[in-house]
């Protein structure tokens, strides 16, 4: 299945809180390009593995390496210079500023700018990388609206477009699609992947519906108990037994009957 | 750095009211010598502000750049005005850097209190120490400028007018940069901040030891205004608290609210004072409760709502 060099290593992964084991011997390898759906009912390590990879959670066992580069120990901020973003579940978002002074903070931090004290934030070459931005994900009309004033979808959208500036080799996206309604997430996920896919960004994102999983990805991870329990092709990993039954719900539901 | 409508108003208001200051009589000019010396602490504390920081403990650094003057003039003899300005802005600056390793990792209250907590250690020295005045301070020569000897405070207040005029242009110009912008940022969302690959604490150290340096300056251009420093009007925690007062009274909005701030501030604690001798306190906390209940973004935003238009950040 993995046909170029791994761009991810991760080994050996665990993570404790206490007596709760919320990630056991993870051991998986992601390769340059792929799009990888992770999936798993509540608390099954999903989140927990994103946040370990980005330096949010430390693990309590085990090596993280991102081409050859161990992450385990290393800041969130140095992730981001290695090369690895992130989205969120909640949209972490500037809310008191605009859509366009959001995305001027992320490309001016992104450009080294912030580096150099005397250097203006609003300069026509950021200015310029602003549009573009705006344009590919459909942020034109919300430029100037302040992020308290827009709706769910809009600030996953620029939180997306945040993580995204620093062009990344890998994104992580925690829960894309959640708080987004039925009619509009086929529409978002389709600017999202449409917009990595140019840059060739390797993806990995956590997701409850199936229906975005079977359609965006190539490969499926399944949590459950902080273990993988399946590894596979999103059409395979849909039709798993034990996919069905530990992540999906459906032999749950069927003996419930 | 003066292509903006702040930056240019500084400039004109500044150099008329140098003009204005030649005819006013004296007590007008130490109003503005006075208000103009705190205006430059409290530019610190809108910077901190801006970033979700209050400091309940500047007048620690305010303090240090009044008693570096007040040492300096007595061990060494140093008089001139702009030797004193550095000399408070630098001892105040390499404290609030040193400072700033522990409140970098503190907010909200603990970095209030912290601060707090400093300033009293250094009262508290100051007052048992011989050596620095003890409770009475110390009385400070007249400022020399340039090896002159002026004959009145005028000149003073030019250099104070000038020295604030130049500082405000400053802080505004570092408000537009991507350090400047980080304020905000920080204050909303200190998690994204981080994964945009920005050091938080890196950014917080900055801007911390960027208030001291103001305020020891303020400090400085305070003592040499009076002509005397003592640790009760200088380095004890009402001092602190009367920044933090003026730092709301003026409000966030842009660079030149401090300075209008202070002003009103000088004015209404000199006529609360003549007016109820015994109870100049109540007027000022009527007049704070007034500010935070009805017009919590200070001064400027009342100056905003007039001029029906938005601040220049």
């Amino acid at each position: 299945m993995i046909s170029n060099p791994p761009i991810l290593q991760v080994r050996d992964l665990v993570k404790k809180f206490g007596a709760v084991v919320a990630a056991n011997d993870i051991n998986v390898d992601i390769s340059k390009g792929e799009i990888v759906g992770i999936i798993g009912a509540n608390g099954a390590g999903k989140t927990c593995f994103v946040n370990m990879v980005t330096g949010y959670l430390p693990p309590t066992a085990g090596s993280i390496k991102f081409e050859g580069e161990e992450l385990v120990g290393l800041e969130t901020r140095k992730i981001t210079h290695a090369g690895i973003s992130r989205s969120f579940q909640v949209s972490q978002v500037f809310h008191s500023m605009t859509v366009g002074e959001n995305l001027m903070i992320a490309l001016a931090i992104a450009n080294n700018r912030a580096l150099d004290a005397l250097s203006l934030m609003d300069t026509p070459e950021l200015r310029s990388k602003l549009d573009n931005v705006l344009n590919r994900y459909k942020l034109n009309a919300q430029k100037d609206t302040t992020v308290s004033a827009l709706a769910q979808g809009v600030r996953k959208l620029l939180d997306i477009a945040m993580a995204v500036v620093s062009k990344p080799r890998i994104l992580l996206l925690d829960e894309p699609t959640s708080g987004i309604s039925v009619e509009e997430k086929f529409d978002f996920m389709d600017i999202v992947m449409g917009a990595l896919k140019e840059d060739g960004v390797t993806v990995l994102f956590v997701e409850h519906d199936m229906e975005i999983v079977a359609r965006y990805v190539s490969r499926v991870l399944a949590f459950y108990q902080g273990e993988i329990i399946a590894d596979m092709p999103p059409k395979k990993a849909l039709a798993d037994k034990k996919v069905q039954e530990f992540v999906i719900g459906k032999e749950h539901h069927k003996k419930k009957k | 750095m003066f292509n903006d409508k702040t930056s240019k108003f500084l400039l004109v208001a500044g150099l008329l009211l140098i003009l204005g200051g030649a005819f006013a009589p004296n007590w007008i000019v130490n109003q503005f010598m006075f208000g103009f010396s705190r205006a430059l602490a409290i530019l610190g504390l809108m910077v901190l502000w801006r970033t979700g920081l209050v400091s309940f403990g500047h007048a620690f650094y305010f303090g240090l750049g009044a008693y570096a003057v007040a040492i300096l003039d007595i061990k060494l003899g140093v008089t001139d005005v702009f030797l004193r300005l550095i000399a408070g802005a630098l001892v105040a600056g390499t404290a609030g850097f040193l400072v700033g390793f522990i409140m970098r990792n503190y907010r909200n209250i603990f970095f209030a209190m912290l601060n707090t907590a400093i300033s009293m250690v250094l009262f508290g020295i100051v007052v048992k120490t011989e050596a620095l005045g003890s409770t009475d301070g110390f009385a400070i020569s007249m400022s020399t400028i340039l090896g002159v000897s002026p004959e009145t405070k005028y000149p003073l207040f030019v250099i104070i007018t000038l020295v604030g005029m130049v500082a405000a242009i400053l802080v505004n110009y570092y408000l537009k940069t991507t350090f400047g912008k980080l304020t905000t940022a920080i204050r909303d969302n200190e998690i994204r901040v981080e994964y945009l690959g920005f050091s938080v604490a890196h950014a917080i150290h900055l801007k911390y030891s960027i208030s001291a340096i103001l305020a020891g300056g303020a400090g400085a251009l305070m003592a040499m205004s009076l002509g005397q420093v003592d640790p009760e009007s200088m380095i004890n925690w009402t001092v602190s608290g009367e920044l933090v007062f003026i730092t709301i009274l003026s409000g966030p909005g842009n660079v030149i609210a401090p300075f209008i701030g202070s002003l009103v501030f000088e004015v209404l604690r000199t006529y609360a004072f003549e007016l109820a001798p015994q109870a100049w306190q109540l007027i000022m906390g009527a007049t704070f409760l007034t500010i935070i209940f009805f017009i919590p973004g200070g001064i400027w935003s009342v100056l905003e709502k007039i001029g029906g238009k938005k601040n220049d950040k």
